[in-house]
């Protein structure tokens, strides 16, 4: 397995895209701090960017590197290879190339900009976290519609709309839900709908940085222990744990049974 | 070592005149003639000066009832062994300054308090040290007094058996000045009380507001700052108050509000600080109210109007980074928003005369949802919700469409 993630790890650090996923991010937190000198306002920035930016790339290039190299899995097939470790392998490479592009595009201007003497290496270590985080869960659930779907356009139609159902549609229908059933006690259902969505988890991870003075205002018990105390935070960070662990975890079992 | 001796000679000659002069001078510690301040107070004449040395006096109800000064050095304790109210005014004229009040005893039926100065004029109280209190400092009656330079702290831990810092009960032009007032229940505490000065005081973590106006006309508040309190600052039932300059900051939760306005009339709120609060001004029933000049930064609300208010104006204000900068929860406004910068504002300034050429309008959809249904604030900042603005920013249905600033500032002041 580690050999497969090596070659798909460097296959891709040499690819054109990775460079341009790299300069975007080196060019986006130099301008931003370029702009604004305050590197604490730069992080908030760039939370909300990577949010929606990080899950979308992390699902094309996923699609995109299953369906690009499948020639090769196919000649890996066909040698002694347990066939879970080439497509986790597969899977950790895309990843890890993804994660290092996020990690150096950010950590660069940074650290340049003076971040080991500010006080907001917290907030960014968290903003690298949520950006690393949200690449292999989107990744992984990118690697299992390609499994899933010989079809290219439908695999990269069913990615986008997976992307949009997440970061759109998902909310929409979730304020709706909220709207009807008003008169009912929802802040249980509130905090549980959350969970199944990653990228409303990282965005509350966000939230309880930036927006704590207002989500207190809100009554209700269970809000109040999950927004004022550090439960919200752990509470978060491990959905988002249990959301990498089981599409990963699906595509082992589904690359096991597949034909090809 | 010849300066010296002159010195002392001067000292006791100086003494000697003053203690022949028609003003007596005391001196209280615990082995001289008087150690109980309660006796000497009894036995001084009106006018005389009452020196009390380091020392730990056990006692409470001190009466004073003729004008004295009563002055301490190295802060003696007082310990009012938690009975009743440890030194009562009832004189005009009377000065008490450097002494430290401890243990106050506290009661449902009765206001106990370190100081209480009952139908007085013209006193000061000054540089006082007041802890384990129920009451610290309570003004009933009183008129033209001085509280300055006083510490203050309490040890509140709920609100039905706790006092508050300093009471004003019908009491006329008093100055309160440069007090610091922490854990009671109300910092400051102002009761049919009229044009009394309160500036340059520090109230923090009182279990209730820092401070509480009710009923009370024409006073002035000015460079205070209000931190971390369980409500806030409240204003209410009065009129013609000025707020100018105060700094309120860290007030969160359900019912917490950098500033609360309820039933004022004809006030001027200029230049205040209101940072981080979960609500910044929270607005009921207030008439002909002026906002100049405020910076609202890091709030939840910045502003939230719930309702029968007519004619206020907001000018000049910046509002920056909350999470929601106006909150109405009726279609109704007579109020005027002109010529404030707001930073989520997106417009232009062609003709570059300082103001946007589009309005802005501060109230958002979304905090109209919120309002409604107040479990839709953990889809704050997602794209849907910027969507749903963004489209009723375009043409809004929900949102009251007369509440504009016409003419926001592009940079803020």
């Amino acid at each position: 397995m580690l050999k497969i993630l090596k070659y798909s790890f460097f296959d891709l650090i040499r690819s054109r895209w990775s460079y341009v996923y790299l300069l975007f991010y080196l060019l986006l937190s130099f301008v931003l701090l370029f702009l604004n000198q305050d590197l604490s306002k730069a992080v908030i920035t760039l939370m909300n960017v990577i949010i929606i930016l990080v899950p979308l790339i992390g699902t094309i290039f996923g699609v995109m590197y299953y369906y690009n190299s499948k020639e090769f899995t196919e000649l890996l097939l066909a040698q002694p290879v347990k066939r879970s470790s080439i497509f986790l392998g597969q899977y950790l490479g895309v990843a890890l190339s993804l994660v290092m592009s996020l990690v150096l595009g950010l950590g660069i201007p940074f650290v340049l900009y003076g971040l080991f003497q500010s006080g907001a290496i917290w907030n960014f270590s968290l903003l690298l976290i949520t950006g690393a985080m949200l690449t292999f869960i989107f990744t992984a659930l990118a690697f299992n519609i390609a499994l899933y779907n010989e079809n290219k356009i439908k695999g990269f139609s069913y990615a986008i709309l997976l992307w949009l159902f997440l970061a759109v549609i998902y909310d929409g229908l979730f304020l709706m839900s909220l709207i009807m059933f008003e008169t009912y006690p929802l802040d249980k259902f509130t905090l549980i709908a959350t969970t199944f969505n990653p990228i409303d988890l990282s965005r509350i991870l966000i939230l309880l940085k930036l927006d704590i003075a207002a989500l207190l205002g809100y009554t209700g018990a269970v809000f109040q222990k999950f927004f004022g105390t550090n439960l919200g935070l752990f509470a978060a960070l491990s959905t988002l744990m249990i959301w990498v662990v089981l599409p990963v975890l699906n595509i082992a079992r589904k690359a096991k049974k597949k034909d090809f | 070592m010849l300066q010296g001796y002159f010195k002392s000679i001067l000292l006791i000659v100086v003494f000697l005149i003053g203690a022949n002069t028609l003003y007596a001078q005391i001196e209280v510690c615990e082995t001289c003639p008087y150690s109980s301040i309660k006796k000497a107070v009894a036995e001084a004449r009106s006018g005389d000066t009452i020196h009390i040395k380091k020392g730990t006096y056990r006692e409470n109800k001190i009466v004073i009832d003729k004008p004295l000064y009563l002055k301490g050095y190295d802060y003696p304790v007082i310990d009012g062994l938690n009975k009743a109210d440890i030194i009562n005014v009832f004189a005009d004229g009377v000065r008490i300054s450097g002494i430290k009040l401890i243990n106050v005893g506290s009661s449902y039926t009765e206001d106990y308090a370190a100081i209480r100065v009952s139908k007085a004029k013209n006193f000061i109280l000054e540089d006082l040290i007041l802890e384990k209190i129920f009451f610290g400092i309570y003004l009933e009656k009183a008129s033209d007094g001085i509280v300055r330079n006083n510490k203050i702290l309490g040890d509140a831990v709920s609100e039905h058996n706790s006092g508050n810092g300093i009471q004003l009960w019908y009491s006329k032009r008093i100055i309160i000045k440069e007090n610091l007032i922490q854990k009671v229940r109300d910092g400051i505490y102002l009761e049919f009380a009229d044009h009394c000065i309160i500036e340059d005081n520090i109230s923090k973590d009182n279990l209730r507001y820092g401070l509480h106006f009710m009923f009370s006309n024409d006073d002035s508040y000015a460079d205070n700052i209000f931190e971390n309190n369980g409500a806030g600052v409240a204003v209410m039932f009065s009129k013609r108050i000025k707020m100018k300059s105060n700094h309120f900051r860290y007030n969160w939760g359900t019912a917490s509000y950098g500033l609360l306005l309820k039933e004022i009339n004809d006030a001027e709120i200029v230049e205040n600080i209101f940072e981080e609060n979960t609500t910044g001004i929270n607005i009921e029933g207030s008439n002909r109210v002026n906002y100049l000049k405020n910076t609202f930064k890091n709030n939840g609300w910045a502003v939230k109007v719930r309702g029968a208010c007519y004619e206020n104006k907001f000018l000049e204000n910046n509002f920056l980074y909350n999470s929601f900068d106006v909150s109405y929860n009726s279609k109704l406004n007579n109020n005027l928003f002109l010529n404030n910068y707001w930073s989520s504002y997106t417009g232009y300034d062609l003709d570059k005369d300082g103001f946007g050429d589009v309005p802005y309008r501060p109230v958002k959809l979304f905090s109209y949802i919120v309002n409604r249904t107040p479990e839709t604030i953990i889809l704050m900042r997602s794209l849907f919700v910027d969507i749903i603005d963004f489209s009723e920013k375009v043409s809004p249905v929900f949102t009251p469409d007369n509440l504009v600033d016409k003419a926001p500032l592009m940079r803020k002041k």
